[in-house]
């Protein structure tokens, strides 16, 4: 294939995070083939020494707040955990940005680690709601990495039954109005005791404190708005409702301060919150008893046909244009019905597709993907845990921090503000600074965008008066801003 | 172009050939002098909270723990009238009520009525019907009618990137802050050749520039004030952090809108508003929330110095909150919502509301809150005599198909 061929650039830019030196050369003339064959590698893993299991870090964070509270009276909840629970969020924060970073710059296999980004994203835990600050990196690592190349069934129960979204979503406190355990909670929050002695009001205000509140619908709303059926999916008031009731009990191991517990931090299945009997929603009835009844709520969200529009819709927007083209949306929705949402069989109607291939460089890349693959075409390392953080910061893309379950928007008009921009060019050239001369920037562009870079940047490369100013105007460069 | 800029590029060429139209309407006495600030609360603010109904019957059964107590009692609202009273953590908007300074409306929506984030939201900005129906703001359009064929911005976005509200034919400057070295010249001049084939990276560096140097100048200003009243710059810590964050943005708000042929029109965004759980009453999440706003209130009237006399600032949100407290001491998505217009040019003082109560058979769906006003009615008031946007432009770009939406009149004093 010619050097001017942009085919090579348009797989390794717009499908994976960017060329890294001597990627181009790989992909050769197959892009398709080498993005397919990531498809076959096994799931994305992503261990590393100083990386916690949630259970563990949840775990903590229940201690922390137990000696919290046996020092003083207040009755604490997991929000009001305060200085030490930052102190405890700090490094496991950092140290899960940096690797996530660091697997994204490494990566020869960069479309399945663009995929996990995209999945964390679509199923988005935000890391400013202070109960799950711990464990979002978690999060990501094992309920997305390892379904990411299988069912989106499989992912969507593992999503479901994470700790992180059942305490970012407040399902972990939510109680069917009819449940066994559920004891009746004035509004107040008082209970209708006679006087009592100290030990016994501590006694009743600690079961107090376990007993659930009520009926909670966050996770059930966002599980059909957002995850599967989507916004238009057909849904009612009354569906969310009794989808909420489904899945009462689907709580967190220790969350609510019990004591002695063997495993805290772990989903558990809460049979006393559970509201009790059959439910219908969306035309079916569901007999089930116990947590078989959420689960087979969420296989039919996946075979329903609103979910595989839904997930084709952001798949080709999030890939191919802000405005999916429904051609393409339709191809893939078919292919994900087809399959009962086979994920590889999707990508693969997606790779095979025409409108995914188009030379115009239609996305703007988020923050995100311009970090990863400004790191990747010079090949660089990537730095120190709270610099990394603060780029991501700077270019207003905090890991794991879209501040909504929605997660982070996929459209350019979201990225492209005039002053969003301006720091982009501004970090651009601080990096461009700290590099100096230790990487060309002529063979970086060759390398990293190969036919789609264009005679306009080539030359803007090679009149730069410093091979810092030339990095600079690389990384500046519109088709560095797109993909 | 791909499709959706075409799109955007035709729709504005047609406003433009409507242009000769807009000219003969934007005759209108543009009173240059005139401001207006929109302030986007994201999440749905719980106006239950902010403006509670504390002489409503049901209002402290429905809120239980996290009810608002009524003026009399200690830690409780400030009074407005005898059935609404402003949330304790809002001392600024109380002092403005005081002078007259304030309207709060009250059980006012858009009309829509899900209760999706997303879709509330573009519906707020997008002045529609629906969700999606345009992909520009209501404010932007009323901007295109001001234009009058000037070249510069009437209206400035202050973050990062600019909100559907302020998207759309008009052009409009964003802005937001940094930290990082300056680029040279040397380099800004070669990346504006670098772009001179990309209109939209083109247009943002010019614009990006020109931002940055407003600026600028305010940061000077606020740091001479600061020398002058004798109070040193603090290192901002975390908490105080976000405070001075929001307090800078709105600071600079002001600094934008007080330049000579600056912008007019400002457009603010916050967020955190979404509080389902442990929502707090006098003091807790909610509560803080408040007061930060507050005090960033009191700070763009402050950078705003002579020319708050002739400003009116519009607080707005997607949607409001359920009546009745939640099973985790919050409350989660309603319909009706508190609006506030806060302001020198503001004719305040008083309370806008069609209170339909909190009774089971007045909740809308048994649930939330029953909106009796549709927001663009107070848009519309605001638009049509704060900034003279004409009628006939209004009912057919700014708000089209809201026919039902009646003015609100006499919002800002004359």
């Amino acid at each position: 294939m010619s050097t001017h061929d942009p085919a090579a650039a348009i797989a390794a830019n717009r499908f994976g995070l960017g060329a890294r030196p001597g990627e181009l050369k790989r992909i050769g003339s197959d892009p398709r083939g080498w993005l397919e064959v990531q498809l076959s590698g096994g799931a994305p893993k992503l261990e590393a020494a100083r990386l916690q299991p949630s259970y563990r870090v949840l775990a903590q964070v229940i201690e922390l707040r137990r000696s919290e509270r046996d020092a003083q009276s207040g009755s604490a909840t997991l929000a009001d955990a305060g200085m030490r629970l930052m102190q405890l969020y700090r490094p496991i924060y950092l140290a899960e940005a940096h690797a996530r970073l660091a697997a994204a710059v490494e990566s020869q296999r960069s479309f399945v680690e663009r995929l996990v980004h995209f999945w964390a994203n679509h199923f988005a835990v935000s890391s400013d709601k202070r109960s799950v600050t711990g464990i979002v990196g978690a999060f990501e690592r094992e309920a997305i990495r390892p379904h990411v190349l299988g069912s989106f069934g499989a992912m969507l129960r593992a999503v479901e039954q994470h700790p992180a979204m059942l305490l970012y979503l407040d399902n972990h406190l939510s109680a069917g109005p009819n449940a066994r355990g559920a004891a009746p909670v004035d509004m107040n929050g008082e209970t209708d005791a006679a006087p009592m002695s100290s030990v016994r009001r501590r006694l009743e205000a600690r079961r107090a404190r376990r007993r659930p509140r009520g009926l909670n619908e966050n996770l059930a709303r966002e599980i059909l708005e957002l995850h599967t059926l989507g916004v238009d999916g057909g849904y009612t008031q009354t569906d969310v409702t009794t989808f909420a009731k489904a899945i009462t009990g689907w709580s967190v191991s220790g969350s609510r301060g019990e004591l002695g517990l063997r495993d805290p931090g772990r989903f558990e299945f809460k049979h006393a919150w559970h509201e009790p009997g059959t439910k219908t929603l969306l035309g079916k009835r569901y007999t089930q008893t116990g947590v078989a009844q959420g689960e087979a709520v969420l296989d039919d969200l996946v075979r329903h046909p609103a979910t595989a529009r839904h997930i084709a819709t952001k798949l080709v927007r999030h890939f191919v244009a802000d405005e999916p083209p429904a051609s393409v949306v339709e191809q893939l929705a078919a292919v994900f019905r087809d399959t009962d949402g086979d994920l590889p069989s999707v990508y693969r109607a997606l790779i095979r597709s025409d409108a995914a291939w188009v030379p115009t460089l239609a996305k703007f890349k988020t923050p995100n993907e311009y970090i990863a693959s400004t790191y990747r075409a010079l090949d660089w390392p990537v730095a120190d845990e709270p610099r990394t953080l603060a780029s991501f910061i700077l270019l207003g893309q905090r890991p794991w921090t879209p501040g909504s379950p929605a997660g982070w928007p996929d459209r350019a008009a979201d990225w492209d503000g005039a002053a969003a921009i301006y720091k982009r060019i501004e970090w651009a050239d601080a990096m461009a600074s700290r590099i100096g001369a230790r990487r060309s920037a002529a063979d970086a562009a060759a390398a990293a965008l190969g036919g789609m870079l264009t005679d306009a940047t080539r030359t803007a490369i090679a009149r730069a008066e410093s091979n810092a100013q030339a990095l600079t105007l690389l990384l500046a460069a519109p088709e560095f801003m797109r993909r | 172009m791909n499709e959706s800029t075409r799109r955007e590029f035709l729709k504005g060429a047609m406003l433009a050939t409507g242009g000769l139209a807009v000219s003969r309407f934007a005759l209108a006495n543009t009173s240059s002098d005139h401001r207006l600030v929109v302030v986007l609360l994201r999440g749905a603010l719980d106006g239950l909270s902010a403006v509670p109904p504390y002489g409503d019957p049901d209002y402290a059964r429905l809120r239980g723990a996290i009810a608002i107590a009524s003026p009399a009692a200690e830690g409780g609202a400030f009074q407005l009238d005898g059935t609404f009273g402003l949330h304790p953590s809002l001392a600024f908007l109380h002092e403005s009520y005081r002078v007259k300074e304030l309207t709060v409306i009250h059980a006012v929506a858009t009309p829509y009525r899900e209760r999706s984030h997303f879709d509330a939201q573009d519906v707020l900005e997008n002045g529609g019907n629906r969700p999606h129906q345009m992909t520009t703001g209501w404010l932007n359009r009323a901007l295109a009618a001001l234009a009058n064929g000037a070249s510069r911005e009437g209206g400035v976005a202050l973050g990062n990137n600019v909100p559907l509200l302020m998207r759309g034919p008009a052009k409009v400057a964003s802005w937001a802050p940094s930290t990082l070295p300056e680029l040279s010249d040397d380099t800004l001049q070669r990346l504006t050749d670098l772009y001179a084939n990309d209109p939209v990276l083109g247009k943002r560096l010019a614009d990006a520039l020109a931002n940055d140097a407003i600026a600028e100048a305010a940061a000077r200003d606020a740091k001479l004030a600061a020398e002058d009243a004798g109070t040193a710059a603090t290192p901002a810590r975390r908490r105080r952090g976000d405070a001075r964050q929001l307090a800078e943005t709105f600071r600079t708000a002001a600094a934008f809108l007080t330049r000579p042929e600056g912008p007019k029109v400002a457009v603010l965004e916050t967020t955190g508003w979404d509080t389902h759980a442990n929502q707090g009453d006098a003091n807790g999440q909610l509560a803080l929330r408040l007061r930060l706003l507050d005090g960033a209130l009191r700070e763009l009237r402050a950078g705003l110095g002579g020319a708050w006399a002739k400003t009116a600032v519009l607080l707005v949100t997607e949607f409001g909150r359920t009546a009745a407290i939640n099973g985790t001491r919050g409350t989660d998505h309603g319909t009706g919502a508190a609006a506030l217009i806060v302001g020198g040019a503001v004719n305040g003082g008083r309370v806008i509301a069609d209170w339909p109560g909190l009774s089971n058979r007045a909740l809308y769906q048994g649930r939330d809150l029953a909106p009796t006003m549709d927001l663009r009615s107070v848009l519309k008031g605001l638009l049509s005599d704060h900034l003279q946007v004409p009628t006939a432009w209004m009912d057919r770009q700014v708000f089209p198909d809201s026919a039902v939406a009646r003015p609100v009149r006499a919002l800002v004093r004359a």
